[in-house]
């Protein structure tokens, strides 16, 4: 197929539902997973879990569309991200299941343990996406082995889960949980009252040394592991992305020191998702690369669906994506209070 | 076992798990958001109460609708690489529009409706449970767009070794994913109408909240005749569509093996695959079959026979399906009709016998959903794409045996676990009944 802007336009849409997906659902997982060392009661978990209760569903919903977008742009690339990443993908689902079902299901009895088996959940299954996710992108900036042969369509993938936990992956992973814990940490401080909300900011406040410690040994690691950094040399005014990524981390801290804490939530919203920006225009234009052989490279151009579907999905990108967001806009606005004890210990509905 | 085997299995364990939820979802919050509006316009309590109550027993079976579909996205790329590299083109575009304009807005709605009641006005909570509603079902007419495409493709063109989309209003107006989506809405509807009638009649039998559950009961079985008249309607236009584009699965669907011109329904039958032919035929009705199929009594039908065998759909599984799934549909208006002519009586409570039925009714309509899903995707073996792809050629080919049989097994085992802990949920829910204290919602909505 004749390469086309809509290639290229699309390859920017999936970077952004990617980015925007990490920076919404990066609270939900950072709370849940930061809520065992934060809570101290019964009462306080419920304070957490109902601080994100309006918002998880709809937040999840952009990985569902990453996920669909990838399907219906580059039916290629998901067909071999999806198979060829098979056990980690369902790891990553299982834990997704179980994190939804345990928001519902923890509050619908009354016995301690019931309780305290939820919350052991909730942990684990906010924790192992957060990993997952960065050790699936540590490997995707850095090449999966596989070889493609796209005029035979035939696809061969010599991996298996543990080809994925390399030095580099783990590392990405390490920088993912990070990144959510200060988001996740920074979100409670915002979204609850008294001792809870100091202990987060806290939290927060103790995280941020080690992710600015983890993200500069990424950006390091980043050189010799990938090819990211090519792009960057060849068009020095992309390096605006990680310099965008770097300055919202630092201000985190700047703000967050002067107890500015709304400030620094929206400068770790911006750190998360100009991180996978960072990463996604440093694959440009390759979707997935080989480790293997640079023709095996999924590419914007060998993956994607034709012409006609690539116009028809931006027409409906266009229409709806604004829709979405102004509604999602509205009703972050109406739940934008805090949640406090009291809240939930009168409130027979929430969670 | 070998991948294919095992991955068409997890397909259809996860699928069918993932079906236990969605029909009562689609129905259920139709149910919901006309009992608010009833309180919105009347002001009358007893209807805030039932909207909370419902409104329970839905939110725990939501959980699982939700969590339990990304799976399907998941797995269409995870499993059937093949098919999705072959026909993403085309099939993408409806999963990815669901998720824009269906799933967003459902996602975002239900959490405004669950924790905004002390937080928006009476009407802007009501517009959000039928946002809700709306989402719902419009995020099962493009699912079903998408698989009315997989039973009857339309509008690509195979080029660049796949298929192309080439004409998107064809797929959306695909007749066959339209009838499809007609046919499985109000089925999920009648799910939703015999589990609120069978809840209801717990409590009746019990003489508890006894107004409550009446009113309760009368909205169901009004809802529910409807319904189930509905299916039977569209699920004949479904039946003529079949006739029309998957003869085989027609043939299959009703065992005929010899091609013939005015077609008679044999009420009792048992096909035999392995002799080609019926291992026995009683009371037969003339012509019906080529009537039902085309609307003619002196229509030729086509049998198995006239498909290569390699074509041909397993015939007992899709034939015992059809029937029972037929079976169960006229029991439904049978039932919901006379459960509308008892809600107008005085003394429903004491028809103890029928509520019985009806409380024992619960699963069926479930497993009519079932068998419906049966008939359409064992029907359409040995096809993944109708005449375009067979299924052996869509499995990934990346994936092995042993990691299938794997995901397979913990599939099966989270599920099994979270299902069982749902249906506790629900039983649990359901027979606590109503809650009394509604003091809180009201004081705060008193607002507008």
């Amino acid at each position: 197929m004749e390469p086309n802007v809509f290639q290229v336009i699309w390859f920017v849409l999936w970077g952004v539902l990617w980015g925007v997906y990490f920076m919404l659902d990066g609270f939900v997982l950072g709370t849940g997973f930061m809520s065992g060392f934060l809570a101290k009661n019964d009462t306080e978990r419920r304070v957490l879990i109902n601080t994100v209760g309006p918002v998880w569903d709809g937040n999840e919903v952009w990985l569902v569309t990453a996920g669909g977008v990838t399907f219906a742009a580059f039916p290629t690339t998901y067909a071999l991200m999806f198979s060829n990443l098979y056990t980690a993908l369902l790891l990553l689902l299982f834990a997704l299941i179980v994190r939804g079902v345990a928001f519902e299901f923890r509050g619908k009895m009354d016995s301690p343990g019931w309780k305290s088996g939820w919350d052991y959940a909730i942990t684990v299954s906010s924790f192992v996406p957060a990993l997952l996710f960065g050790v699936a992108f540590g490997n995707i900036f850095k090449g999966i082995p596989m070889r493609n042969d796209f005029v035979t369509a035939d696809f061969a993938y010599d991996g298996s889960l543990l080809t994925l936990l390399n030095p580099y992956g783990l590392l990405t992973g390490v920088l993912f949980v990070m990144l959510f814990a200060v988001h996740g940490s920074l979100y409670a401080a915002i979204k609850t009252t008294g001792d809870l909300s100091a202990r987060a900011a806290v939290m927060a406040g103790k995280l941020w040394l080690p992710l600015l410690v983890v993200a500069v040994a990424f950006l390091g690691y980043s050189y010799p592991a990938t090819k990211l950094y090519s792009n960057y040399l060849a068009t020095p005014l992309l390096t605006a992305l990680p310099a965008i990524a770097v300055l919202s981390l630092l201000l985190i801290k700047v703000f967050a020191a002067n107890g500015r804490l709304h400030i620094a939530f929206l400068f770790s919203c911006l750190t998360i998702t100009f991180v996978c920006f960072t990463g996604v225009a440093g694959l440009f234009p390759n979707l997935i690369p080989s480790s293997l052989d640079p023709l095996s490279n999924l590419t914007i151009y060998n993956s994607s669906s034709s012409l006609y579907t690539l116009k028809l999905m931006a027409g409906v990108a266009l229409v709806f994506v604004p829709i979405v967001i102004s509604y999602k806009i509205w009703v972050y606005r109406i739940f934008r209070g805090r949640v406090s004890s009291e809240d939930v210990l009168a409130d027979h509905e929430a969670y | 076992m070998d991948a294919l085997m095992l991955s068409r299995v997890q397909f259809a364990v996860t699928c069918m798990f993932h079906f236990i939820f969605v029909p009562l979802t689609l129905g259920i919050s139709i149910m919901i958001a006309w009992m608010e509006t009833r309180y919105v316009a009347s002001g009358d309590e007893m209807w805030l109460r039932m909207t909370k109550f419902w409104g329970k027993l839905f939110l725990i079976n939501f959980a699982l609708g939700v969590v339990t579909g990304i799976t399907m996205e998941f797995q269409f790329g995870m499993n059937w690489a093949e098919y999705s590299r072959y026909v993403g083109d085309i099939f993408g575009a409806p999963l990815a529009i669901e998720a824009t304009v269906a799933f967003f807005m459902e996602s975002v709605f239900i959490g405004l409706w669950i924790f905004g009641w002390d937080k928006v006005s009476k009407r802007v909570h009501l517009l959000s449970i039928w946002l809700v509603a709306l989402a719902t079902n419009l995020s099962g007419l493009w699912i079903l767009l998408a698989n009315g495409w997989m039973q009857h493709p339309v509008g690509y063109v195979l080029r660049n070794n796949r298929a192309e989309m080439v004409d998107f209003m064809a797929l959306v107006t695909n007749p066959y994913g339209l009838i499809k989506f007609g046919h499985q809405i109000v089925s999920g509807y009648t799910v939703a109408a015999f589990f609120v009638m069978g809840v209801s009649a717990w409590h009746l039998l019990r003489k508890n909240e006894v107004a409550f559950f009446k009113r309760s009961f009368r909205q169901a079985a009004l809802f529910g005749l409807v319904s189930s008249l509905l299916v039977a309607v569209i699920g004949d236009l479904h039946a003529v569509e079949i006739a029309k584009v998957q003869p085989a699965k027609f043939a299959a669907m009703e065992s005929i093996w010899e091609t013939q011109k005015g077609a008679g329904l044999n009420l009792f039958l048992l096909p035999d695959e392995k002799r080609e032919c019926n291992a026995f035929e009683r009371l037969c009705v003339p012509n019906m079959v080529s009537m039902l199929a085309f609307h003619d009594t002196a229509a030729e039908v086509r049998g198995l026979k006239d498909f290569p065998k390699d074509e041909r759909p397993p015939v007992l599984p899709v034939f015992l399906s059809f029937r029972a799934m037929v079976g169960l549909g006229t029991y439904f208006i049978l039932a919901s009709a006379l459960a509308v002519l008892l809600s107008f009586k005085k003394n429903l409570e004491e028809y103890r016998f029928f509520l019985t039925v009806l409380l024992f009714s619960i699963p069926l309509p479930y497993i009519a959903n079932q068998l419906g899903w049966i008939v359409a995707e064992v029907g359409r073996q040995p096809w993944i794409v109708y005449g375009v792809l067979k299924t052996a050629a869509g499995v990934s080919k990346n994936v092995s045996a042993v990691q299938v049989a794997v995901s397979l097994a913990g599939f099966t085992l989270l599920y099994g676990a979270l299902g069982a802990i749902d249906i506790y949920l629900l039983g649990k829910y359901a027979k606590k009944g109503p809650d009394n204290d509604l003091s809180g919602i009201i004081n705060v909505q008193g607002r507008d």
